[in-house]
């Protein structure tokens, strides 16, 4: 007869007292966390004539949409009164095809420094990831300079560019440090098999990606949608990201300053980088920690 | 099915030499077996034989043709690796057909190669799972049934049991074998493993340090090892090594044997070892199986070839049809294989004969035979 010691002991008054210390420090950290959000949101749906006579964090008198519309589609940000949406499509237009290209391009580069090393290979691989460590600023003039040579200064191609550039350090790293953990028997397997260089990659390495392809894109999306200096540095007027744009329009400085369509505009500008951690969060935790592929 | 001709064949990894003119001619429909410790450069010649490395130089001939610039796909072989290497995104059917698809073979006659295979190998029920779905033997009949079905003139076999359990190790080994009989395709197979080098082989290359120590039948390589390092190898548990001495006996020559416990013994070498003479008072190694020392040694007699001595026993293991008896001689270690009644008890001295028509000897510096 053996009994379980767990099972036989009843649970002491401490831990229930120690549970209920620990949920309530972490609604307290959660709150804390969320609070300039909940301003934000509750500012949003109020009028101007709630926001001045209430406090910041009261309940709105009358919930009201009309701050979102206008910020959506009649702010006015410099000189044109048409709201965010225009800057929006463009940072859509922008982050898309960056996000692609530079994800497919980390894939391929990652593929051949892990799978097909040549000499020199590790000292490029190397070099390249200095590109993870080089701040923003340093590149400004450089890349003006080239984009202005290539003819597109002040455009969203340029834009495109440079972000493709800058995150295919990252995106090397992530998916080269992917495909090392798995086994390069399979890599010969396909070439005694008789498929070539693209076509292991897109028969056996890529449909074994998707971990790393969420990583990337969540991270890539993140970083562009978020980039502010690039944007306000290599676009102007018509071309500039939303977040450049949500600036402009917060800086104008004629008029009253209307509290609630600033936030209006902020949670639009900041919503597509919520949105993907939420829908795809989980899998950005799963893929950082994916291991080898067993097999 | 086709030959295997190597010929004098060097592999550098930068500036470290690998392989070492390595001349290797294996018949068609054989089963040769590359065997050694690890770095070696075994797996290194199989990579040469399948294309997946480049020699430096030398020549590989599969049949009549010269392949060394020939790309893997084309050389009309097929590999088993040790992790099976199987498309984890395609399940069964996929993997198998999947080199047939490369070589744009028609549906309807991959259905009936995969038809083939799945009746040779009895994996009927695995077709539509995912290589994750299946147990490790699971994986290595699927493996070989992606070899299969490319009906290649060599199969290549990296390994292929190294990473399953021993019990099924030694099903999926005679399983090997048997297919081997039946299909009669030229096969080359790398193990570390000499035990599965023995059973498998038709002839064995056994290399160590990027050269072939020996090639040579199963048989051959045990009775007959071409220096120390061969002898050490083969076998299980290894060959006794025993550094001795020359000495005059009975107007041959013998070796001095020093039994711990105060026995001195000279026993008498095989009179075939000729060279033996020159190396009167010098030092030698001998080698014996743990088989030639026994508590019997049936149908010889003690005479002029089987020597006796006794012996206290240092350690007793039990191994089921026979029990190892360890015990002290010239300061080494020496394991002698009795019958399980016949063994002595640690401490005791138990009455040894020693086959010394088996013996062998080797230059203790260069480990060459002495002949």
């Amino acid at each position: 007869m053996d009994k379980r010691p767990a099972e036989v002991v009843p649970r002491a008054p401490g831990v229930l007292a120690g549970r209920t210390l620990i949920y309530v420090a972490l609604i307290l950290a959660a709150l804390y966390f969320l609070l300039p959000f909940i301003v934000m949101a509750l500012t949003s749906v109020k009028t101007m004539d709630d926001i001045r006579t209430g406090n910041l964090i009261s309940w709105p008198r009358e919930i009201t949409l009309d701050a979102w519309r206008e910020a959506w589609s009649s702010a006015c940000i410099g000189v044109k009164c048409d709201g965010i949406k225009g800057y929006f499509l463009n940072s859509v237009k922008m982050v898309v095809p960056s996000v692609v290209i530079s994800t497919m391009m980390g894939a391929i580069n990652g593929y051949v420094f892990s799978k097909w090393r040549f000499r020199g290979s590790e000292v490029i691989f190397s070099l390249l990831l200095i590109g993870c460590f080089i701040p923003f600023q340093v590149i400004l003039l450089p890349m003006a300079r080239t984009l202005g040579k290539l003819g597109l200064a002040q455009s969203l191609t340029g834009l495109i560019l440079v972000h493709v550039v800058y995150g295919l350090a990252f995106t090397t790293l992530f998916f080269r440090n992917f495909y090392v953990t798995i086994p390069d028997d399979l890599i010969r397997a396909a070439r005694i098999d008789g498929a070539g260089f693209f076509r292991i990659f897109w028969r056996i390495l890529l449909p074994v990606s998707a971990p790393i392809v969420v990583v990337t894109v969540i991270w890539q999306t993140t970083q562009i949608w978020n980039d502010f200096l690039f944007g306000v540095v290599f676009t102007g007027g018509d071309t500039q990201p939303v977040t450049v744009a949500l600036n402009n329009l917060v800086n104008t400085s004629t008029g009253v300053k209307q509290y609630n369509v600033d936030m209006a505009a902020a949670i639009i500008a900041g919503a597509p980088t919520l949105l993907v951690y939420v829908v795809a969060g989980k899998y950005f935790l799963r893929g950082l920690t994916a291991g080898a592929i067993k097999g | 099915m086709s030959s295997l001709t190597i010929r004098g064949v060097h592999k550098d990894f930068g500036p470290v030499r690998v392989l070492k003119d390595i001349s290797l001619e294996v018949r068609s429909g054989e089963f040769l077996v590359l065997v050694g410790p690890s770095g070696c450069g075994k797996s290194t010649l199989l990579n040469l034989i399948a294309g997946l490395e480049v020699v430096t130089s030398g020549e590989i001939y599969i049949g009549d043709r010269m392949v060394n610039h020939v790309s893997p796909k084309d050389r009309d072989i097929a590999m088993v690796f040790q992790t099976y290497a199987l498309y984890p995104n395609m399940n069964v059917r996929r993997n198998i057909s999947f080199g047939l698809e490369m070589r744009k073979i028609p549906r309807e006659e991959i259905e009936r190669i995969v038809q083939r295979v799945v009746n040779i190998l009895q994996i009927e029920e695995l077709l539509d799972r995912k290589p994750a779905q299946l147990s490790g033997g699971q994986r290595q009949r699927v493996a070989m049934g992606r070899a299969l079905a490319r009906n290649p003139s060599i199969f290549l076999f990296d390994e292929p049991l190294s990473n399953l359990d021993a019990k099924l190790r030694v099903e999926m080994r005679t399983e090997i074998k048997l297919l081997h009989q039946r299909l009669g395709v030229t096969t080359v197979y790398v193990t570390h493993d000499q035990v599965e080098a023995m059973t498998l082989a038709d002839r064995i290359a056994i290399m160590e340090d990027g050269i072939i120590q020996q090639f040579d039948t199963p048989r051959g390589v045990y009775k007959n090892p071409a220096n120390l390092f061969v002898a050490g190898f083969i076998g299980s548990p290894a060959m006794n090594f025993i550094p001795t001495r020359v000495v005059q006996r009975d107007g041959g020559y013998g070796v001095k044997l020093e039994v711990e416990g105060g026995e001195v013994h000279a026993f008498s070498v095989p009179e075939g070892i000729i060279s033996i003479g020159e190396r009167l008072g010098r030092d030698v190694l001998m080698g014996l199986r743990p088989e030639h020392i026994s508590d019997s040694l049936p149908d010889l007699e003690v005479g002029s070839q089987v020597h006796e001595l006794v012996s206290p026993v240092k350690v007793v293991e039990p191994t089921g049809a026979d029990t190892l008896v360890f015990i002290g001689v010239n300061g080494v270690e020496v394991t002698c294989r009795v019958h399980p009644e016949g063994a002595a008890m640690p401490g005791e001295r138990m009455a040894l004969k020693v086959d010394m028509s088996k013996a062998l000897f080797f230059d203790p510096d260069s480990g060459a035979r002495v002949e």
